[in-house]
């Protein structure tokens, strides 16, 4: 294991490792002042693009090409996504709740490199304490001039502004978050224009995830080689993973990816409470197919080697699910996420989440019919065609696909345990 | 010409014209300001949409439409404490149906209803990112993490015993808490004076009102 990236610090230091002053003395703002005083705008991007960082808010796309393609007029803005909501996760609540500063940093000089003036970090509304701390940091980082006019005696100036959410899952998909931002309801938009090029307020913005802003001051103080060089080649550096559910050592990991599963769920998170047997888990939060043991143990954590298997490792959320899960259950659950946090602009998403919801309870409630996994799979068909991975779309964003996941895994690799409970009249735990 | 919001706090206009300031245009203020006018009139009235509608410069109806997006601002008001039980996924794995019984028992509302006395609105929600401390509940929005049904029990015995001006998640945490997600750090001597986050921007007991 080598040293840890964004977790060092809160690590060997728990008690204050959200304060100004443990910040700097453990080399906080020294990337900051590093990228204004020695380094071109143009030398940051650099640096950013030769990590072959891929976005750590759940598509995976290079942070550094995503940058490279923010349109030249202005104003431009940088928006950072804080509205962790994906069922599983909660890794970005940590990294702004214990190491606020690292983000501000983060912040400061990813808009030193892209010419922006303003930033705004969009907070979950359910998160008081995590925008408390970034809020503080933000208020602490203008007194000691990391934040402001003239930062560092430079003639870079910046402002950033925490805008907080209202309790819309919806809001984490990058354009929905800026409707929401510009005071609007929370649905998403058609790309293109893709935000770099009209994003808040029509002007270009890019769009990062908390965590992805957080890597950039370690990348500036040790170069992009550096972070290339951590872990499997299209899985550059360390991950935060969020493990929960059946597992004796849930909570965060930062991770370099490259083990297998059965090391994850075993080692890392510490097995099973009561060594009962592991039934399912999935990979990447409540969008994600799920894996099974018989399969996917010795597949490797990878954000390729995953995605060949058919899922993703998203935002980095593993729920584990023992032999005593009904998986009937588990998948109604998450389906009813996913109908509650429907938008509703696209007629596939918004009744089928809905219909998907229905047919799941009707089972679990002992009113199933055989014909009721035809069903499932026939509404899943008209919101995800063909049922394929990465999913097909009929709808403007990926919720309504999300949706499916569940229903295909269970009736893909618990198709008799289905079957079982529609003949035997459900199961009343739903 | 007179202010749409003379009656508020001195606080809460001065807080508006911060907030209005932070934004290049003003529309963008209206999430905040929602937040800001159901403390000052415990819900998000009519009355308080049409403030913020004149406040942002856009008519009732658009400020309507966003705030009928959002589950957090309550347009038909709630308790004194918003008890919000996550369900989802990881919390429902360890529990969380059973956690959200005990509750609605011990507060006489059940879910998505207030009780008669006021003091206690119970709701069912989705992910709230507490997975690694499942099950979690929120008082106000502030958050206990690893709740057991026995502790559920005695969290809504002691808001009604103690009935707290301001709710914080650290005392309710050693309280009534299990294990957490991680290591929050500390302490943190801000919390909730009702049922809106608790966010100094926008109105927490670490500001006045």
């Amino acid at each position: 294991m080598t040293d840890l990236i964004l977790t060092a610090r809160m690590t060997a230091h728990p008690a204050d490792s959200h304060m100004i002053d443990r910040f700097v003395a453990t080399g906080g703002y020294s990337a900051l002042r590093k990228a204004l005083t020695e380094l071109t705008p143009e030398e940051v991007k650099d640096e950013v693009k030769a990590s072959n960082m891929r976005g750590r808010g759940g598509a995976g796309f290079p942070t550094g090409v995503k940058w490279g393609f923010l349109a030249a007029s202005e104003p431009r803005y940088l928006v950072v996504n804080g509205d962790e909501s994906e069922p599983g996760t909660f890794n970005d609540r940590q990294l702004m709740e214990r190491d606020p500063h690292q983000l501000v940093e983060g912040i400061a000089i990813s808009s030193y490199a892209l010419g922006i003036g303003h930033a705004f970090v969009y907070i979950r509304g359910e998160y008081p304490r995590s925008a408390r701390r970034v809020q503080r940091a933000i208020e602490e980082a203008y007194a000691a001039g990391y934040l402001g006019d003239g930062i560092l005696g430079t003639d870079f100036s910046l402002d950033v502004t925490v805008h907080l959410g209202g309790g819309a899952y919806i809001c984490g998909e990058e354009t929905a978050l800026l409707n929401s931002l510009e005071g609007r309801r929370g649905e998403p938009r058609l790309k293109p224009p893709f935000p770099a090029v009209e994003g808040l307020y029509a002007k270009p913005t890019i769009v990062n995830n908390v965590e992805s802003i957080s890597n950039v001051p370690w990348i500036v103080n040790n170069s992009g080689t550096s972070y290339a060089a951590i872990g499997p080649e299209r899985s550059a550096g360390t991950k935060m993973l969020s493990i929960s559910g059946h597992i004796n050592k849930p909570g965060n990991h930062e991770i370099i990816m490259g083990m297998t599963w059965r090391d994850m769920i075993y080692d890392l998170g510490g097995g099973i409470p009561d060594d009962r047997a592991l039934k399912t888990w999935i990979p990447g939060g409540a969008s994600a197919p799920w894996f099974v043991p018989e399969e996917h143990l010795d597949t490797i954590l990878s954000i390729d080697d995953v995605a060949a298997n058919g899922s993703m490792i998203g935002a980095g959320a593993v729920v584990v699910m023992d032999e005593t899960t009904n998986v009937v259950a588990a998948a109604h659950r998450i389906v009813r996420f996913f109908a509650h946090e429907s938008c509703g602009q696209c007629t596939p998403c918004r009744e089928g989440t809905r219909w998907l919801e229905d047919v799941l309870k009707r089972i679990l409630d002992g009113r199933g019919r055989p014909e009721d996994i035809d069903l499932l799979l026939d509404i899943s068909d008209n919101i995800s065609p063909g049922l394929s991975w990465p999913p097909a779309m009929t709808t403007i964003c990926p919720l309504g696909p999300s949706a499916v996941s569940p229903v295909t895994s269970i009736t893909r690799w618990f198709l008799p345990e289905i079957e079982a409970m529609i003949a035997g009249g459900g199961d009343s735990d739903g | 010409m007179s202010s749409p919001i003379s009656a508020w706090s001195h606080a809460s206009q001065e807080r508006v014209q911060t907030i209005l300031d932070s934004y290049p245009e003003p529309r963008s203020a209206i999430m905040p300001l929602l937040y800001i006018a159901s403390l000052e009139h415990d819900r998000v009235s009519p009355e308080a949409m049409r403030q913020v509608a004149e406040l942002t410069g856009v008519t009732p109806a658009q400020v309507a439409s966003v705030a009928s997006f959002y589950t957090m601002f309550k347009r038909d008001g709630v308790g004194e404490y918003l008890v919000s039980v996550c369900t989802s996924i990881s919390c429902f794995l360890r529990g969380a149906d059973d956690v959200l019984e005990v509750v609605e028992d011990a507060t006489g509302a059940r879910r998505g209803e207030t009780s008669s006395d006021g003091t206690f609105t119970v709701e069912h929600v989705e992910c709230i990112g507490s997975c690694g401390g499942a099950p979690a509940v929120q008082v106000n929005y502030e958050l206990i993490e690893g709740v057991s049904t026995d502790n559920g029990r005695k969290l809504v015995a002691w808001l009604k015993d103690t009935k707290p001006q301001v709710v914080l998640a650290d005392e309710m945490q050693q309280l009534f808490g299990g294990s957490r997600s991680f290591d929050w750090g500390g302490p943190e001597p801000e919390g909730a004076i009702a049922p809106v986050p608790a966010f100094g921007p926008y109105g927490s007991s670490g500001e006045g009102r």
